[in-house]
């Protein structure tokens, strides 16, 4: 953290933000290598907010910030106006994926309860406040006919239910799902992404949520950030998913197309056959991706690839 | 009753004060590492648990070359091995395995070089025998204090412990973002893993260590659900097949080659593998059956097939037979 911009103390603690995490001018150098450069944007109270980007392109790194994992090389977060504590529990985090073997013995309601009092050492004692906490978050995702079964036989939706359980468990203000939706098949996603939308309503709970494809997210979000070359554009969709916005993230040509309620960005056909990273860079947003979803027969989810 | 039971225990066996030792020692030892394996197999450390086993044969092999209690060799030697590991990257999944085979290489030619002066300089070729496979039954009583105070240890570490290793087992960065310190709950529960490999070290010896620490835990976590279920669990049949394996060895005083006997290690690891290929056996032939079953479920409902396995008959292949969790109660 830099001088000029650290000053915790004095005229910024009173400052009143009106995000509950704020983004400011964030940069990080990771092993010699510029990772994300200016990043700024925030996140009000209540507000669902998707994080879109290809792999790589940073929204992993941005999670670790938020989750004080990781401290930028310059630039501050703020969560409620202050630099991030050491410790936070206001921010609840569920991972991409959990490596949970399926022999573990961790049953569902267990993994839960570790929302609650993970941290803390010693033996947990039984306790009926405890279990009833449990048993409310479990019912609260839909998740009471699989607790007592083992976290890690559970398939990837069911994870996803228990690990936003876990999240919510300890009550934060801000919930961060990364890339919740990979892996998912078709009904899953859909399953995932209702639930994201109830909880944050029913709890006041803001939510930034990360995904390469933003279709899936359009109903719930009510802005998107988007990641690319270590820069952000952020924004409600109608602002943010624009030819022109996205081209100058980019740094190409890049046409966004809307189609019955989807969106497709796709770059132009001449750039991408001379570059073929192109293609990952922005192997986000399609929508004719969608007949290939529904119909492959197991039902897990068809690669993304750009439609150009 | 007499004649039964005389059969089975061979008269003097409690009463022998080595038989008592090595009980009390073998029952000790085995209970903690059934307790510490459930957390190393959690976390994926079991290679680990078996390079504090063989690298601890130097601190064994140097104890005999010094004539000083073997304990204290191999706790030394495993203690220091804990934190080159750590010091290595034992805590990276990735370097894990590589930090390991280092220090594993480093301390198995060192006990090659100590057990080889045991051998040429105080003609103690029994020695490498000792150390490398154990001598349950020739402890000595004095030992019993630093056996018993160390596995306290350990148990110690792991109940304190134990919320934290059960949160960073499901993921390191979901406990540092719940404010869990990763890398000192880490490097403490190594240093309690390698204590308790030499504790099982001095008890089947250096290079059997690891049937004790993995193989109750491994059979205990085919056997429950819940963490604390698996933990006593293994303790116990590690205990038990200690114990069983004592009285097998000193029975088997009257068995081929006679008058010999058969080495006490032999004996604890044949129970401890013949228990884990019983309870797997049994658990494969229950998932045969159940998964008989779900597989004409889903010929049935083959549109939905997510529903079937989203339902609770999904679970149950997996799930429904860990009998020691038939309660749900918490």
């Amino acid at each position: 953290m830099r001088e000029d911009v650290a000053d915790p103390t004095s005229g910024r603690a009173v400052e009143s933000s009106p995000f509950l995490l704020e983004l400011d001018g964030i940069g990080v150098w990771l092993s010699g290598r510029e990772i994300l450069r200016d990043v700024r944007f925030g996140i009000g109270p209540g507000e669902v907010v998707g994080l879109i980007g290809a792999n790589g392109a940073g929204k992993t790194t941005i999670f670790r910030l938020v989750l004080g994992l990781l401290s930028p090389t310059s630039g501050r977060v703020l969560i409620e106006g202050q630099p991030r504590p050491r410790r936070n529990r206001s921010v609840g985090y569920v991972p991409q994926k959990i490596s949970l073997d399926p022999e573990m013995p961790l049953r569902s309601r267990d993994l839960v309860a570790l929302g609650l009092d993970g941290h803390r050492l010693g033996v947990p004692l039984p306790s009926r406040h405890r279990r009833e906490l449990v048993d409310e978050m479990l019912q609260a995702v839909g998740a009471t006919h699989f607790a007592d079964a083992r976290v890690g036989s559970l398939s990837g939706g069911e994870q996803q239910r228990v690990m936003i359980a876990h999240a919510l468990i300890s009550r934060p203000k801000l919930l961060l799902l990364d890339e919740p939706l990979a892996n998912l098949d078709l009904r899953s996603e859909q399953e995932v992404v209702e639930l994201v939308a109830r909880v944050a309503k029913d709890q006041g709970l803001a939510v930034l949520i990360s995904a390469h494809d933003l279709n899936p997210l359009l109903p719930v979000v009510d802005r998107v950030v988007y990641v690319a070359n270590g820069h952000v554009a952020s924004g409600t969709t109608g602002e943010v998913v624009t030819s022109e916005v996205l081209t100058k993230l980019y740094g190409h040509h890049v046409d966004v197309i809307r189609l019955h309620g989807r969106i497709l960005v796709a770059a132009s056909p001449g750039l991408s056959a001379e570059r073929g990273e192109l293609e990952d860079s922005i192997d986000g947003t399609t929508a004719d991706g969608t007949t290939a979803d529904g119909t492959t027969a197991d039902g897990t989810t068809a690669d993304r690839t750009t439609a150009v | 009753m007499g004649g039964f039971w005389s059969y089975v225990v061979e008269p003097g066996f409690f009463e022998s004060q080595t038989v008592q030792v090595a009980l009390l020692v073998g029952g000790v030892v085995a209970a903690i590492s059934g307790v510490v394996g459930v957390f190393a197999v959690l976390r994926g450390q079991s290679f680990a648990g078996h390079a504090f086993g063989d690298i601890s044969a130097a601190g064994g092999a140097g104890a005999f070359l010094l004539n000083i209690s073997p304990l204290f060799g191999f706790l030394g030697m495993s203690l220091v091995a804990a934190g080159c590991m750590e010091a290595i990257g034992v805590r990276r999944v990735r370097g894990r395995d590589v930090a390991t085979g280092v220090v594993l290489g480093a301390g198995l030619g060192t006990s090659a070089l100590f057990l080889y002066f045991n051998t040429t300089l105080h003609s103690t070729s029994g020695a490498a025998i000792s150390v490398l496979f154990g001598s349950l039954f020739a402890i000595s009583t004095s030992t019993v204090p630093a056996v018993v105070a160390s596995a306290t240890g350990a148990l110690a570490v792991v109940l304190l412990l134990y919320r934290p290793l059960l949160l960073s087992s499901v993921g390191d960065d979901i406990a540092a973002s719940r404010g869990v310190a990763v890398r000192v709950t880490g490097a403490v529960f190594l240093l309690a893993m390698a204590a308790t490999v030499a504790l099982a070290a001095i008890t089947i010896g250096a290079i059997l260590s690891t049937a004790l620490l993995v193989g109750p835990a491994a059979t205990a976590l085919r056997m429950t659900r819940r963490p604390s279920t698996a933990a006593v669990t293994a303790a116990a049949i590690g205990a038990a097949a200690t114990w069983l394996g004592c009285l097998l060895a000193y029975d088997s005083y009257y068995w081929p080659p006679v008058d010999h006997g058969w080495p006490v290690s032999f004996c604890i690891v044949a129970v401890i593998v013949i228990s884990y290929l019983g309870v797997e056996g049994a658990r494969s032939h229950r998932l045969r059956n159940a998964s008989g079953r779900a597989g004409s479920e889903n010929r049935t409902t083959a549109v939905a097939p997510r529903a079937v396995a989203a339902s609770h008959g999904g679970h149950e292949a997996h799930d429904g037979h860990d009998a020691l969790d038939a309660s749900r109660t918490d």
